[in-house]
């Protein structure tokens, strides 16, 4: 073994972020750790490469028992870590960048520079000493990462989501890569929520589930079906709704929505917020002639009482569509009209006003102030509105006795309203920002991963939330990555891969297996799986039903 | 609850308190490297401080510097930084100069007419970076420091004698303003005037607040301080934002200046004081943008100004009274450092306590369940 993790438990106030965690690395085999976002991968590797200590457990590399007081301790015991943000210098070499903070090792001169080639002929890296950083393309520079890492002795590598940026073929080129280096006898801990890419590198697999680790698998006898089955899990409480609540009144209507990639507008920053036609973000004006298509003419409707969820892989196109409809980024083309009116061209303010409610999928970025009180936060996205203030003044004294109720009701579990958000665990967060949301009577509600970390007991809660409020005739749109709250919350299915919405599937009769192949197998090509179960073919367009 | 309003008060004192302590025994041992007393100079420069004409001078800087700080922390509380609150308000008070020398309204007129003036001078001018931070992301730090140097070389054109100036001896002025413009102080017999715009400076910091902490629009440019991009979720038009909270800020700027142009040069000449927009940064800072922790900390930084002088004349020994530049520069490292670790720590602390307190809770109903993920 080369590495083992045993029991590892680590604790946040009011947290847990990783509790009795197992995992045992090979020396010479590729394990990869599989798990939705937020189920506590990073908080893992961040203690075996000794940047947190966990509460409990205990870590073993090579057979020996270890605890790593800093990152520096990790890399002398022979751990190495590539970032998904890569840390270099632009202006610097390779070599120059390669020898930053390892001076000592071999000087930052020809010794060095025999070494850095040496490694790279060893491992097949192909990285030119003498480069600049600035003008290598992603996959170089995540080559040079890696012979960092190595130059500085590493023996067992821990690679952080490393296919996130790369293209198909790049990806083809790293797994070559990591080849060579368990040829030559090193550990890949590979991080990630690729399906498809974990079973073809991978030589082992742990699934890790709400903070702890749910099983192991080796790849010759599981498929990406039992993999997604393990990391969504079905045991928890299955969120069915009752009753068909959906009328025929059209709350949502979207058609023909096209959104355009526009650098860092795309990345929802502040920048891209402004009126319809002003497309530029502070940054300047991304020009959408060339761009892709991060939403392609998507085309549904959600009537009153309906919920629709979106079912699909991270970063198909779901964070844009939300943006689109909060009013965070503009149509290039396509309209959206809420009870009739078109709303295309309102800003966000108007949009919440007017009973869009949002439970953003990024709470910290996009729904919290984080060292504001409490009962700041619950004015946050209502500052117009009652009993946020009265006119031009707020109302201090209205938000407070509000928010004391909203702590009551929705069981925000706090000492008081004037602690600062940032103190709350993330299930009271999100408890917090439902109920501000649902203080307001939204006639539409854009839920986004509403019960993403938060436990077992408030899910129900937020569940039975919606639900509520969906008998009371809002329209819902849904997007979770939790399969089986998707399915049981919904009242229609789309799929969505690549900005467009290729599938739909009744939620009554599809399995949680099925949807999830839909949408590995939509990511992969294979749609013939969704005909199984239930759906229009991809070609014919999303029609408004 | 009251727990954490009094943690939320150790915690806004003690960043200024360890930032000063800091920079008292930094500056001790400038002293000592330097082969002076590291006491002497404190006990002097209090001494001076008992004098009442020193007061006065105090008091009068105080009010000045209190207006650039306001200026400057309106940007800073929504993340601008406005480095121009020197350019803005050195052109607001030649302009201001020069319009009251050419207008004569009733005093009751003319006063709030140069306050306008002033103001929309400052604010004009400040827009200029506003303008290209929303149309082309121009920096506003690059845009307010290149701004200052074109105000610069502008009031020295617009100064020159064939323009608006008026010279006089070896000065050169923009010719003396209407007495209905002179705002009238308080006078303290021997120890001086103090400005009657000292009233309307107290007045701008109870606005300040008032704006910031009782109105949507405070609430808003607070938000897009805190985290722009939940302001934004939260349908604040950061464009529309960032150009307001520019223009106000060079408006307060353009006031910066008016308590001397009205109260006691009534003019605008070469020695007119210059870098109060600077020292109205470090007071900004010291004063964590709070309108009452910028008065002392205006009141501090005049104390050390008017104070200070008076060590080089002190005897046996003289002392530089640039101990006090000095000192200022500390404090603001000391300030920034110390603010950012009580802010992480006070946090921190916070975080601990409320999970404490909920794991009591806890215990006592045993229904709770581990949350799981974070």
């Amino acid at each position: 073994m080369s590495v083992e993790l045993a029991g590892i438990t680590k604790r946040f106030p009011g947290v847990v972020a990783n509790h009795d965690i197992h995992l045992s690395v090979r020396k010479g085999t590729v394990h990869a750790l599989v798990g939705e976002n937020g189920a506590g991968k990073s908080t893992l590797m961040k203690i075996l490469y000794g940047m947190q200590k966990p509460d409990e457990g205990t870590i073993a590399v090579d057979g020996e028992q270890v605890a790593f007081a800093s990152p520096a301790d990790a890399i002398t015991r022979g751990i190495g870590m590539v970032h998904q943000h890569f840390m270099l210098a632009d202006y610097l070499t390779v070599l120059e960048n390669v020898v930053l903070g390892s001076e000592k090792l071999h000087g930052i001169g020809a010794a060095a520079r025999r070494r850095i080639v040496e490694i790279s002929e060893r491992y097949g890296l192909g990285v030119r000493p003498d480069a600049l950083v600035e003008d290598l393309g992603v996959a170089d520079r995540q080559r040079v990462e890696i012979l960092k890492v190595l130059y500085r002795g590493a023996r067992i590598l821990i690679l952080d989501e490393p296919t996130a940026v790369l293209v198909p073929q790049e990806v083809d080129a790293l797994f070559d890569n990591l080849r060579e280096l368990k040829a030559e006898g090193l550990s890949v801990i590979f991080i990630s929520h690729k399906l498809g890419e974990v079973l073809s590198v991978a030589d082992e697999i742990t699934v890790i589930r709400r903070g702890t680790t749910v099983g192991t698998a080796v790849p010759a006898e599981t498929t990406s079906r039992q993999l997604a089955e393990m990391m969504v899990g079905s045991e928890l409480p299955t969120p069915e709704t009752a009753e068909s609540t959906v009328t025929d009144k059209p709350v949502i209507q979207v058609e023909g929505l096209t959104v355009y990639a526009g650098g860092g507008a795309s990345l929802g920053e502040s920048g891209s917020v402004g009126e319809a036609p002003a497309a530029g973000s502070l940054a300047g004006a991304a020009s959408a002639g060339d761009a892709k298509r991060v939403l392609d003419d998507v085309t549904f409707t959600i009537h009153a009482g309906e919920v629709m969820g979106i079912a699909g892989v991270e970063g198909n196109g779901q964070t844009e569509l939300v943006d689109a409809l909060i009013g965070l980024k503009n149509a290039d083309s396509g309209t959206v009209r809420f009870l009739g009116e078109e709303i295309t061209s309102w800003p966000t303010r108007r949009r919440r006003e007017q009973g869009v409610g949002y439970i953003p999928e990024d709470r910290h970025r996009h729904g919290l102030l984080l060292e504001a009180p409490l009962w700041e936060n619950r004015i946050l996205g209502h500052v117009t509105e009652k009993p946020n203030s009265k006119g031009f003044w707020l109302d201090p004294k209205g938000a407070q006795a509000d928010t004391r109720r909203i702590v009551e009701e929705y069981d925000v579990r706090t000492p008081g309203i004037d602690v600062t958000a940032a103190s709350l665990s993330g299930g009271n967060q999100q408890k917090l920002i439902v109920g501000r949301e649902m203080s307001h009577k939204p006639r539409f509600l854009i839920a986004a991963h509403p019960t993403r970390g938060v436990d077992v007991g408030a899910q129900a809660a937020i569940w039975d939330q919606i639900r509520e409020a969906r008998r009371e005739g809002l329209a819902v749109l849904l997007i979770s990555a939790d399969l089986d709250e998707l399915i049981g919350l919904s009242d229609t299915l789309r799929v969505i891969y690549d900005g467009r919405l290729v599938a739909d599937a009744d939620p009554a009769a599809i399995t949680p297996e099925e949807l999830g192949s839909a949408m590995t197998g939509a990511a992969s090509g294979h749609l013939e799986h969704v005909e199984r179960a239930e759906r229009a073919e991809e070609a014919p367009e999303d029609e408004a039903r | 609850m009251k727990k954490f309003d009094k943690e939320r008060v150790l915690l806004a004192v003690a960043g200024p308190v360890i930032a000063l302590v800091a920079a008292v025994v930094l500056t001790s041992f400038v002293l000592i490297a330097s082969g002076k007393s590291p006491i002497e100079p404190y006990t002097l420069m209090f001494e001076q401080a008992g004098f009442a004409d020193v007061q006065v001078l105090i008091i009068n800087q105080a009010g000045v510097y209190y207006l650039a700080a306001l200026a400057v922390a309106v940007g800073f509380r929504m993340n601008l930084f406005n480095i121009g609150v020197d350019g803005q308000y050195r052109l607001a008070a030649m302009m201001t100069a020069v319009v009251g020398a050419h207008v004569s309204l009733p005093a009751a007129l003319q006063i709030p007419f140069l306050m306008l003036v002033a103001v929309l001078t400052g604010a004009f001018w400040a827009g200029i970076a506003g303008v290209l931070k929303v149309t082309r992301g121009v920096s506003e730090v690059v845009a307010t420091i290149m701004l200052n140097a074109i105000a610069t070389s502008l009031i020295g054109y617009l100064t020159l004698t064939e323009v608006w100036g008026k010279p006089l001896g070896n000065n050169q002025t923009t010719g003396v303003m209407k007495e209905s413009g002179w705002f009238p102080g308080f006078d303290m017999g021997d120890a001086g005037e103090i400005y009657g715009f000292t009233v309307i400076a107290v007045l701008a910091g109870v606005l300040y607040w008032l704006v910031l902490n009782r109105t949507r629009f405070g609430f808003d440019l607070r938000a897009t301080g805190a985290s722009e991009t939940a302001a934004a979720a939260s349908g604040v038009d950061a464009k529309r934002m960032v150009l307001t909270a520019m223009l106000i800020s060079g408006g307060v700027a353009g006031l910066a200046g008016l308590p001397i142009l009205l109260g006691d040069a009534h003019t605008y000449s070469l020695s007119f004081p210059t870098g109060l927009g600077f020292t109205g940064i470090t007071i900004a800072l010291l004063g964590r943008n709070n309108p009452v922790g910028i008065a002392f900390a205006a009141l501090l930084v005049a104390f050390l100004d008017k104070a200070s002088p008076a060590l080089d004349y002190a005897t046996p020994v003289a002392y530089d009274k640039e101990i006090a530049v000095i000192m200022q520069g500390l404090i603001v490292i000391a300030v920034v450092v110390s603010y950012e670790a009580v802010r992480v720590w006070g946090l921190r602390r916070q975080q601990r306590r409320v999970g404490a307190e909920l794991a009591a809770a806890a215990a006592n109903d045993n229904s709770k369940k581990e949350v799981a993920a974070r």
